[in-house]
């Protein structure tokens, strides 16, 4: 990365759950925040600057939320931005926050993510109806569907290897304490009869809906030799966006991913993804895109990604450990899933993942993307500065 | 680390006073940042970074910032980024990418169509969730609240906020405060006219800036700061975040010949001139400001594209750029424009 290093010396993340009425939207922010700033060995005090993301106002009803949680996050005095890149956000914000740190402006930087979906109805504000626009009326599960069975055409993939996905990213999340859903009875066969919602997507191969935050504390080299624990260290962080919809579009692997992997890699001195990177915490929403992901990644060939998935590679243990944490398909606070990833894939080569701990994990990706597969975020992190 | 030189080299804008129902954010957009990128002279695919602000409850809508995209023409892909704020935070975040020394370049833009609802119920929902929110206080009411305490505190009257206006918008100062309160002690001519547009802006780091412009507008400072939310927190009479996000970016190291303040009541206008420590002899608002056009979103990239044309044009040598967030002046954001390199 350019500029100056950036570590990683804390993270937090909350509890995720399709409702956390226990606690405000600040609370939600709070919860996550002093569990990175404990991680950090810091307060709020100590914070220079503060960066929130999530995604739509309306998934809350509450506009611009950064004004209302100054107070919450500490923030009063200090610079605080509002960051929105659609389902990408919270890598985009981890990402903006970093370049706080490597620009040189800031020592310690403050970055918070949420969604607290249950104060509204996510399902509606993505179903909104624009002026000549096609319809998107059932969700984003109705969106992505279509490009799904392109993969599939194009790829010749088994039918049943979202379904493996699906079993998979669960008994990771049964290792993750933070994991909003647990299903120790999870199977192929459960998969298979839970109901047809979006074919090829069947209710049990979605991300659930979630109440939750995620946090990170950044600092300089110098502001991370103080820190209690052993830091993560950014090696690449990068952004792509391309248009929603344009005639011969790719949509089931994207120029745009494939130019930000590109980039990132470059920056981190990776030339072979599969065998430089030990885990990848990647953003996958419904089931089919993880093997779409590793191809556009460049962690399979093109129209080979399901075969590492059908092989078990991608499990624990295997080659390439995909989403050890469960993934977005356990745990789905929209705005905070970017973050989640990039903070999974800080916490593995911290080596402080505990039960679905990569045995030794040096370097890992962390991926986000959003909109109609066109925003793209990604970070890749390592248990080394250089 | 002294920061890397970066300047605003070109900036264009469009404001619909007091609306445009018939051209979308796209066709808003558009004109705007096609004549920007022209002015720069830096061809589009060469640009490093491109950042945008603009909100969905202006458009009511969720994502509004993915079809805008359409007017950048992102393709091949382009690193892009967008904040939730104003564009003027889009062009701090734009500043920042590019201390980070690998790219040269960024196109910064924002829009908004503030007259698709109405703003003041638009606004009641960007206030505290659980204790605010609910009451439905307008933006009107709450700045009227920040303007009663002002008088309260004396030195200005209504008149002086008339003045403001009669400087900004036209009109006699004498004749504007005898006219009928909307809300005491604001009158119409207190609130900016809520508008539509867009504005769009590029920045360029060191020889570029040279090689692209002749008086580039170089950024020397820039500093944004966040009070409290809750107004009875606030000594609503002074703006604490504005005085120290212009001391952060060394507004008082040299004399200031314009300043651009994104003020949308007139009473803020006062508040902030006090903030910065602006004397009589400062030009504020020549463009006419936010009380000429409000568009949100815009309004604070405007602030900057206009003091950024001044030291272009040669008509100023030393300018601030001011933008504003939240209930009566929550955020605010201070930059130096100079002309010298």
């Amino acid at each position: 990365m350019s500029g100056r290093a950036c570590a990683i010396t804390g993270i937090g993340q909350t509890k995720h759950a399709s409702k956390r009425d226990d606690v405000s939207i600040a609370g939600l922010c709070r919860e996550a925040a002093l569990r990175a700033l404990e991680d950090a060995g810091l307060s709020f005090a100590d914070i220079d600057a503060v960066v929130i993301g999530k995604a739509p106002d309306m998934f809350e009803g509450v506009m611009m939320p950064e004004l209302y949680l100054a107070d919450a996050l500490g923030a009063v005095g200090k610079p605080m931005m509002r960051v929105h890149t659609a389902g990408s956000v919270g890598g985009s914000t981890a990402i903006v926050a970093a370049h706080l740190i490597s620009s040189g402006v800031h020592e310690r930087v403050l970055t918070v993510s949420f969604e607290k979906q249950s104060e509204s109805d996510a399902m509606w504000a993505l179903s909104h109806k624009y002026p000549f626009q096609p319809p998107l009326m059932a969700g984003a599960g109705g969106f992505f569907a279509p490009i799904v069975r392109s993969y599939i055409k194009r790829s010749g993939a088994p039918l049943d290897t979202g379904i493996a996905v699906a079993v998979k990213d669960r008994l990771h999340a049964l290792k993750n304490p933070y994991a909003h859903l647990t299903l120790p009875e999870i199977s192929n066969d459960m998969v298979k009869a839970s109901p047809m919602l979006w074919d090829p997507i069947r209710y049990l191969e979605t991300c659930p809906s979630s109440d939750g935050a995620c946090a990170l504390v950044l600092t300089s080299a110098q502001a991370a030799r103080r820190a209690p624990g052993k830091p993560a260290w950014v090696r690449g962080t990068s952004m792509r966006t391309e248009p929603a919809v344009f005639a011969g579009r790719d949509q089931v692997s994207p120029r745009a991913g494939r130019e930000c992997a590109a980039d990132v890699y470059r920056q981190a001195g990776v030339s072979n993804p599969s065998k430089q990177i030990d885990v990848a915490e990647i953003y996958v929403p419904f089931s089919w895109f993880e093997p779409m992901w590793l191809e556009n990644l460049g962690f399979a060939e093109v129209n080979q990604g399901w075969q590492k998935t059908m092989d078990g590679s991608t499990a624990l243990g295997g080659a390439l450990p995909i989403n050890p944490s469960g993934g977005v398909l356990s745990s789905n606070p929209i705005g905070a899933s970017g973050m989640l990833r990039f903070a999974e894939a800080a916490m593995q080569v911290r080596g402080q993942a505990g039960a679905h701990q990569v045995d030794g994990a040096r370097m890992a990706l962390g991926h986000a993307y959003g909109g109609a597969s066109q925003f793209f975020s990604m970070w890749i992190v390592s248990s080394e500065r250089e | 680390m002294s920061p890397r030189e970066i300047a605003i080299v070109s900036y264009a804008s469009l404001l619909a006073v007091p609306g445009e129902p018939q051209r979308d954010e796209v066709e808003l957009l558009l004109p705007v940042v096609t004549e920007a990128v022209a002015r720069s002279g830096i061809p589009k695919r060469e640009l490093g970074f491109t950042v945008s602000g603009s909100c969905d409850y202006l458009g009511g809508r969720p994502f509004s910032f993915v079809m805008a995209l359409d007017a950048i023409g992102a393709w091949p892909p382009i690193a892009e980024s967008h904040v939730e704020m104003d564009g003027a935070f889009a062009l701090y975040e734009a500043w920042v990418r590019l201390q980070c020394g690998d790219v040269d370049s960024a196109l910064v833009y924002a829009f908004g169509r503030s007259t698709q609802g109405d703003l003041g119920r638009v606004l009641a929902q960007q206030l505290d969730p659980y204790t605010l929110s609910p009451l439905w206080p307008d933006d009107t009411a709450l700045a009227a609240l920040q303007a009663r305490a002002l008088l309260d505190r004396g030195r200005v009257s209504e008149r002086d906020f008339a003045a403001v206006a009669a400087r900004t918008r036209g009109g006699d100062a004498d004749e504007l405060v005898q006219r009928p309160y909307t809300v005491a002690p604001l009158r119409a001519h207190d609130r900016g006219t809520v508008a539509d547009g867009a504005a769009a802006v590029v920045l360029a780091a060191g020889d570029l800036a040279r090689k692209v412009c002749k008086r580039p507008a170089w950024i020397r400072g820039i500093d944004h700061r966040i009070e409290q939310h809750q107004l009875g927190q606030r000594d609503l009479t002074r703006s604490v975040s504005t005085a120290l996000a212009g001391e952060r970016a060394g507004v008082g190291k040299g004399p200031v010949d314009v300043a651009e303040l994104y003020a949308p009541y007139t009473h803020q206008e006062l508040i902030l001139r006090e903030a910065l420590g602006l004397g009589e002899g400062v030009e504020v608002n020549p463009s006419g400001g936010a009380l000429a056009a409000h568009p949100l979103m815009v309004a604070g990239l405007s602030r900057f594209g206009e003091a950024a044309e001044r030291i272009i044009d040669g008509s100023a040598n030393r300018a601030v750029a001011h933008a504003t967030s939240g209930p009566c002046l929550q955020q605010n954001l201070v930059a130096v424009l100079e002309a010298a390199p």
